[in-house]
């Protein structure tokens, strides 16, 4: 292959995929520019978007990526059964793994701030807010992964492909959205 | 291959992984904190944010990953001529290229359509476009490093190189952003 011919393939098949991640991308970024007050009201909040993104898409990535596996080696059925040990086991991990590490982030960026003397919100409401919206966007996130993962396997498509696409895309709109959410009830709880 | 799936044995596994990868990214959390006051201000380069560090590392990641099954197949040479390393790189600037102009023009209409019009939509587009110029430069840069780095040290580069990349092109974005803005608005 000629170097214009790797060129092109990489970019004929690469673009699609970004197109559709750039409009989830927007979207997160439309919610997170009228987050302003929010982000005012709770200062150190901004600190906490990269980490909760990124968490989102490394725990439920991953998550997407265990069930493909196991479509594909017969361990686990395409049908949503809670009686199923693994699929329990494999949902139940995702969603202690994304609470846990969303309370890490909020503790550690309350940390940094309040050592460096930059103005930050008391520790239980960023941390309120960091858990909260870890476990709403987990709910929603294994909602998205299991039901795309084997509905697409069912009608024939390779799960190893849908997962990562479904993640970034969703994972960033719904990170960002619940994050307001959790803002906005936490703030309404007198901020804890 | 464990195929009993524990949530204890899972959490083991990928806990400490995902303690230094938000670590990371908490870095770039705190660049953003740095210039909060500058993103309040204008509301269409916070709209900007999660766009420009997902395609970051969406950019690394996919040239990560081909660079990857290239060194499995055993065809990639490291050389400055090898026709994947170069052909690859060019997709990169290439697809960084048209994607952050788009991109720039979307988040400013979108903003336009919520309310708020503080910031030209010349000045948008420059941002996103200058952003993606510098990132499609550093991903590349980045990406040949790790892979080079796993390949010397033995190690199977879809475990390693894909993790890497992508967190570090998210932490680069939010900074190469914070540089632009700085530099144009």
């Amino acid at each position: 292959m000629t170097v214009r011919e790797v060129a092109v393939e990489a970019y004929r098949e690469a673009l699609p995929v970004l197109a559709v991640s750039a409009v989830g991308g927007l979207f997160a970024g439309v919610v997170l520019g009228g987050m302003e007050a929010e982000l005012q009201a709770v200062p150190g909040l901004l600190m906490l978007v990269p980490a909760l993104l990124a968490t989102r898409g490394n725990v439920y990535g991953s998550l997407g990526a265990r069930l493909a596996s196991a479509l594909h080696q017969g361990l686990i059925e395409p049908h949503l059964n809670l009686d199923d040990e693994r699929l329990r086991g494999a949902v139940a991990a995702a969603l202690a793994n994304g609470l846990l590490v969303s309370l890490f982030a909020a503790v550690l960026a309350f940390v940094v701030l309040a050592v460096l003397g930059r103005s930050v919100a008391p520790l239980p409401t960023l941390a309120g807010i960091a858990g909260l919206a870890g476990l709403v966007s987990g709910l929603l996130l294994t909602g998205a992964v299991v039901g795309v993962v084997f509905v697409g396997y069912r009608r024939g498509y390779n799960p190893d492909t849908l997962a990562g696409p479904v993640v970034t895309t969703t994972g960033d709109v719904v990170g960002v959205a619940t994050l307001l959410l959790a803002t906005r009830i936490v703030l309404g709880l007198g901020g804890l | 291959m464990e195929t009993r799936w524990s949530p204890g044995a899972i959490m083991r596994t990928m806990l400490p992984v995902l303690l230094v990868l938000t670590g990371i990214e908490l870095a770039s959390g705190f660049v953003l904190n740095t210039f909060e006051g500058t993103l309040l201000q204008y509301p269409t380069l916070l709209v900007l944010v999660p766009v420009t560090i997902g395609m970051a590392g969406n950019l690394g990641s996919i040239l990560a990953a081909r660079l990857s099954t290239v060194v499995h197949l055993g065809l990639l040479s490291f050389e400055p001529r090898d026709e994947y390393l170069l052909g690859n790189a060019v997709a990169t600037f290439g697809l960084a290229l048209t994607i952050f102009p788009v991109v720039g023009a979307g988040a400013w209409l979108a903003q336009t359509l919520v309310g708020d019009t503080a910031l030209g939509i010349e000045k948008v587009v420059l941002v996103a476009f200058g952003s993606g110029a510098v990132l499609a430069v550093l991903a590349v840069a980045v990406t040949l490093v790790t892979t080079y780095a796993a390949y010397r040290f033995r190690l199977d580069p879809d475990d390693v190189v894909i993790p890497v990349v992508t967190n570090v092109c998210d932490v680069l974005g939010v900074v190469v952003l914070f540089v632009v803005v700085r530099l144009v608005v």
